[in-house]
């Protein structure tokens, strides 16, 4: 197994309960590792939430840490993935000065290069959007910063395995247990 | 059976503890938890309440009286500072999986966040030391959420779970039914036993040459007691312990071969390291019980059966896992396995207990010094309680003399805070320990440093009368950490030695019947006569100052290098 740090993406299905993220935060927590990146959202269950968590750890350590998740009374499953047995993607946002827009006809390539688009133009400012890997989010910022950003947000990871990850037919096997 | 009836969310609590059966509850009044206190008042008859003096107290009772009576114990405190003081006890539950179920109050849920007055956010500070909790503010939620508390507490890997409700979900009225929960979507309190994976391990141990049971606690909460005893009798397998699983296999069975660990026995330990095949059943590879893990049994091919899929390979890999509750294991694999001879294996066992008893056992035992040693007193307890006394323990030396040469002939007889290492836990888990089992004989055995961390109890035993029999093992030192300022730290005894005050006298204060022994010729008499006195009774014995704890692997070193001096 290897212990080299790998950038592993972690799913996990779960209930939708007060608490429960700051109880998944404490098993990193407790072993001193970093979360780079963590996003909430309903999965494809109704009632079904779902956290997509990244790290850079030890295949040993994402295993344990999976463990410790899953034995969580709230979390049904939970899954670690490289980053080639995923796909996944980040979101960003870019707040520039709308004037920029017209006078600098070099902000009009770096949009139409990096397939970003534009969400919004107000009179002071306009949003640009991007969707994609890491790097070309970071692409774009750079190519931005010049014109000073008013503002830079990045979302979490959001990843979807390759190999199915079957929570349905798990629930209908922890349906049986409930007599 | 369900019951109509429109109550508060008070009451409810009440009724929901009288469901689960539970006829005593620990605990500690205070502002946020009183309509539960003033609804207590009028069930006084069907539900009794220990006052305990602090709230940790009431924690580590409930742990003593879950840990002898196989049930959920149950501690109560207000909201702030009642519930914080219980966090020390639930913590020491999660790590040695003792099924608690803790009820705090919490200010109205409108001033939830606001820093009200005794507000304190014990869901967070609870979350990473419990199995489960959970917060209720609206009544309705009591009875399901109760009901779901227990089945996770008492279920699976047993457990701490924490239910905080608010004072105005406490006033508020409902219509109440009760429900038991028999099971929880997301939760799967006991793995489906895989016959592939018995079939797997029975063919390695069959295998093994020089096999090596090495059993915990799982034993004891699978009530895997019998189960256990068969498997070890038909496999003929020496068996060694963590404290945890001592008791669950009567102390002279010939196949016991004694303790593993950082200060177990010898024979146990070295032969961990020339095991062929190590069957580790319901326990954990604690870091007292490996040693250095790179170094540990890496000879060996390790069959582990344990009920918590989190503990396969988080210290040890485990070659041949069986997941399943142990005693569900043991009775499918038992029926595999041939029976062997293996008396050359079982040779080394005598011969390393050959070579503990000559440079440690005898000295410990029979001491041919004036002063008193811990050893000689389990002697005695063994001796005038037949070693049927529930033996519950602190933590320090006088705890690993205790599991070292305490005999037990019943399962459930040995209370100690193992993982969490807790001083303080013994008084007050002796309390629960004689009400869990109120017919045997329940001695605390307490080093003087940890005594005075819980002392305040005696309050509880004075006024409750529980006959708890108390045994001070005086040395006037913090014991174990002078021996290893001594072995470790050239003797600077930083802030070890305790100047103690008269403890007779302090017992007496609480008209408890209390005696202190010096002298060797009075050991015996003091000990029968504290065992034949009704009620509680105070026993202090001044030991050698500065005797050390043989066998011991230093922290950080192998097995191997186990020292007898």
């Amino acid at each position: 197994m290897s212990t080299e740090l790998t950038r592993y993406t972690i799913s996990i299905y779960s209930e939708n309960n007060v608490g429960l993220l700051n109880r998944i935060s404490a098993i990193f927590l407790k072993r001193h590792i970093n979360i780079e990146s963590l996003t909430t959202s309903l999965s494809e269950i109704p009632d079904v939430f779902r956290f997509v968590i990244v790290v850079i750890v030890t295949e040993p350590q994402v295993q344990k840490l999976v463990q410790q998740i899953e034995k969580q009374v709230d979390v049904i499953k939970a899954f670690y993935h490289t980053d080639e047995e995923t796909i996944f993607l980040e979101t960003a946002l870019y707040k520039v000065k709308t004037n920029f827009l017209f006078e600098e006809r070099q902000i009009q390539n770096y949009i139409k290069e990096s397939h970003a688009s534009i969400v919004t133009v107000a009179p002071e400012y306009f949003v640009i959007e991007k969707t994609g890997f890491r790097h070309e989010t970071d692409k774009l910022r750079e190519q931005l910063a010049p014109f000073g950003l008013l503002q830079f947000v990045r979302s979490g990871r959001i990843s979807v395995s390759k190999a199915p990850m079957g929570i349905s037919e798990i629930l209908n096997s922890f349906k049986e247990n409930l007599t | 059976m369900s019951e109509k009836l429109h109550i508060s969310g008070a009451e409810a609590v009440i009724r929901c503890l009288l469901a689960e059966g539970v006829d005593l509850i620990y605990g500690y009044p205070g502002g946020a938890i009183m309509p539960v206190y003033d609804e207590l008042y009028k069930f006084q008859d069907q539900l009794n309440h220990v006052l305990t003096r602090h709230e940790q107290g009431a924690t580590h009772a409930a742990q003593g009286y879950a840990r002898t009576s196989g049930k959920v114990g149950v501690a109560v405190a207000t909201s702030g500072p009642g519930a914080t003081n219980l966090i020390t006890g639930i913590a020491d539950a999660q790590i040695d999986s003792t099924p608690l179920v803790c009820i705090t109050g919490q200010v109205a849920a409108h001033l939830l966040g606001s820093d009200a007055f005794q507000e304190t956010d014990i869901i967070g500070i609870s979350t990473p030391v419990t199995k489960w909790n959970y917060q209720i503010t609206r009544a309705e939620e009591i009875p399901e959420i109760m009901a779901k508390a227990f089945y996770i507490a008492r279920s699976g890997r047993p457990g701490p779970v924490l239910i905080d409700i608010t004072k105005d979900a406490q006033f508020a009225t409902f219509d109440y039914s009760y429900k038991k929960c028999t099971g929880v979507r997301s939760y799967r309190a006991v793995p489906k036993l895989d016959q592939a994976q018995v079939e797997a391990a029975a063919a390695a141990i069959n295998g093994a040459k020089k096999p090596l049971i090495v059993w915990g606690q799982g034993v004891i909460l699978g009530e895997a007691e019998a189960a256990f005893k068969a498997f070890v009798e038909k496999t003929q397998i020496p068996a060694v312990w963590t404290i945890l699983g001592l008791s669950a296999l009567e102390t002279d069975h010939p196949l016991n071969k004694g303790m593993v660990g950082m200060h177990g026995n010898y024979a146990p330990n070295l032969l961990t390291q020339e095991c062929d095949v190590l069957i580790a059943i319901g326990m954990r590879f604690d870091d007292r019980v490996t040693g250095r893990l790179d170094a540990y049994a890496k000879q060996a091919k390790v069959v582990h059966l344990e009920i918590d899929p989190a503990e396969i390979n988080k210290n040890v890999h485990a070659d041949y896992p069986v997941l399943a509750n142990c005693k569900e294991s043991l009775e499918a694999l038992t029926p595999l396995i041939e029976t062997k001879k293996l008396d050359t294996w079982m040779a080394r066992f005598d011969e390393l207990y050959a070579k503990e008893y000559e440079a440690v056992i005898e000295k410990d035992l029979k001491p041919s010094k004036e002063g008193l040693t811990m050893g000689e007193v389990m002697v005695e307890i063994n001796k005038a309680s037949k070693s049927d006394a529930v033996i519950v323990t602190d933590v320090g030396q006088h705890q690993m003399v205790a599991c070292r040469y305490a005999s037990f002939v019943r399962s459930k007889s040995n209370v100690t805070s193992g993982g969490l290492g807790t001083m303080g836990f013994a008084l007050p888990a002796a309390i629960g320990a004689k009400m869990g089992a109120p017919d045997r004989h329940v001695v605390a055995v307490i080093g003087d440093g940890g005594y005075q961390m819980t002392i305040q109890e005696l309050g509880t035993i004075f006024q409750t009368g529980v006959g708890v029999k108390i045994v001070v093992l005086n040395n006037n030192f913090l014991g174990m950490v002078r021996q290893w300022q001594q072995l470790f730290f050239d003797k600077r005894y930083a802030s070890t030695e305790m100047t103690n005050p008269d403890f007779v006298t302090i017992a007496k204060g609480y008209h408890i019947p209390a005696k202190k022994v010096t002298d060797r010729e009075d050991l015996a008499g003091a000990v029968e006569e504290m065992l034949a006195t009704e009620g509680p009774y105070f026993l202090e014995v001044v030991v050698e100052k500065e005797d050390n704890v043989f066998p011991m692997i230093p922290t950080g070193a192998s097995l191997t290098e186990i020292r007898l001096n």
